[in-house]
C-alpha cells in the first residue's frame, strides 16, 4: 500500500523541511511571496495508475460479492436469508481490526520517528476504520434483530465494539484540537497505542464473557461454514479488502496534502511577515535622525 | 431476483453499507481535489 502512496512514511520529509518547489519559493522575499501554485499545475486530485487499476477491482469485486451473497450462496437452515449480512459484516470486522492496527503501528513510529508520514497514516487508519465500525454495528444490529430479537444488546462484543468505536470517534476528535501541530500529534499518537489492546478486547469478548454473540466461524481448526457459503465469504474479504486498500490510500494523501498545504499556508505567512518587515526598514533608519 | 427472507433487514444492511462507504469515498475524494489545488504539484508524487 505505501508503495504507491507519496513518501511513504518511513521516508517522508520532515515537517520543518522546506520542498524546493513552489513552497520555497513562497518564503522568498518579493512579489511572488505567498502566492499558491496555480489550479491545474498538475493532476489535483489524489488518484494514480494504482488506484483506478484498485478501485476497477473492488468494483468488480462488489459485483461479484452481490453475486455470490445474495444470489448463489445458500441460505442458512436456521437464520435463512438473514446470514446473507455476514458476507459484509465479518469482513467490515475484519477491515475495522486492521484500521486500528494501522493507526496504533504508525502511532508507534510516529513516536519513534517523529516523520510526518506516519503521523498522516495514524490519522488514514483510524478514520476509514471508524467507517468500518459504523459498517459492522450497522450490519450486525440489523442481523440481531432477527435472530436475537433485539437491535442491540449490552452484551460483552457489542459492547467493546461500541467502546472501541467510541475511542476512534474520540482519536478523531482530538486530531482536530486547534493547538500546536506536533503535540497534536502526539497527544492522538498516545491515544492510537490503545486501539490495538481494545481490538484484542474486543476479539477475545466471546471467549472471555458470556456473549449472546457467536464464537469465531473460520479462526479455528475446524471452520464452521464451508460450501458456496464460504465462497460468499472470501468474496466478501477480497471486496472489502480492496475498498478498504483503495480508501485507505487516498485518505492517506489527503492527509499528506493536508499536512503540505498547512506548510504553503506557513510559508506563506512567513514571507508576507518578512515583506512587511522590510518595508518597514528605511522608516526605522529615518526615525532616529 | 430470487425471494429472499427478511428482505427489509438485507436491503438495510447491504444498502446502509454502500451508502456508508460510497459516501466516505466520496468525501475523500472531494477533498482530495480541494487540497490538490494548493499544494505544489511536486508534492503530489503520485500524479
Amino acid at each position: 500500500m505505501t508503495a504507491t502512496t507519496p513518501a511513504g512514511p518511513p521516508s517522508g520529509p520532515p515537517p520543518t523541511a522546506p520542498a524546493a518547489g513552489a513552497a520555497g519559493a513562497a518564503s522568498t522575499a518579493g512579489g511572488d511571496a505567498g502566492r499558491r501554485p496555480p489550479a491545474g499545475a498538475g493532476p489535483a486530485h489524489t488518484g494514480s495508475a494504482a488506484t483506478r487499476v484498485i478501485g476497477w477491482l473492488a468494483l468488480a469485486s462488489l459485483a461479484l460479492l452481490v453475486l455470490y451473497g445474495l444470489i448463489i450462496s445458500p441460505a442458512d437452515r436456521e437464520m435463512d436469508d438473514v446470514v446473507r449480512l455476514m458476507y459484509v459484516h465479518v469482513p467490515s470486522a475484519t477491515y475495522l481490526y486492521l484500521g486500528c492496527f494501522l493507526t496504533t503501528l504508525a502511532s508507534g513510529m510516529w513516536l519513534w520517528k517523529r516523520t510526518p508520514g506516519w503521523d498522516a497514516l495514524a490519522e488514514t487508519g483510524a478514520e476509514v476504520a471508524l467507517v468500518f465500525a459504523f459498517v459492522t454495528l450497522l450490519t450486525g444490529s440489523l442481523w440481531g434483530r432477527p435472530t436475537w430479537g433485539t437491535y442491540w444488546t449490552w452484551d460483552a462484543r457489542l459492547t467493546t465494539t461500541a467502546v472501541l468505536t467510541a475511542l476512534l470517534a474520540g482519536y478523531l476528535a482530538l486530531r482536530r484540537l486547534d493547538v500546536d501541530p506536533d503535540a497534536r500529534s502526539t497527544r492522538a499518537a498516545v491515544v492510537g497505542l490503545l486501539l490495538v489492546p481494545n481490538v484484542v478486547i474486543v476479539n477475545r469478548s466471546v471467549e472471555w464473557w458470556r456473549s449472546l454473540h457467536q464464537s469465531a466461524t473460520l479462526a479455528r481448526i475446524d471452520p464452521t461454514i464451508e460450501g458456496d457459503m464460504l465462497v460468499a465469504l472470501m468474496v466478501g474479504f477480497l471486496a472489502l479488502g480492496l475498498v478498504f486498500a483503495w480508501l485507505t490510500i487516498h485518505r492517506f494523501r489527503v492527509a499528506w496534502l493536508e499536512q503540505q498545504a498547512d506548510r504553503v499556508d506557513l510559508d506563506a505567512a512567513l514571507a508576507a511577515r518578512r515583506a512587511e518587515a522590510a518595508d518597514g526598514d528605511p522608516h526605522e533608519k529615518v526615525t532616529p535622525a | 431476483m430470487i425471494a429472499l427472507t427478511h428482505a427489509g433487514y438485507l436491503a438495510a444492511g447491504w444498502l446502509g453499507t454502500a451508502a456508508l462507504v460510497g459516501g466516505y469515498a466520496l468525501v475523500v475524494l472531494r477533498r482530495g481535489r480541494r487540497l490538490s489545488r494548493h499544494v505544489p504539484t511536486e508534492e503530489r508524487r503520485w500524479s
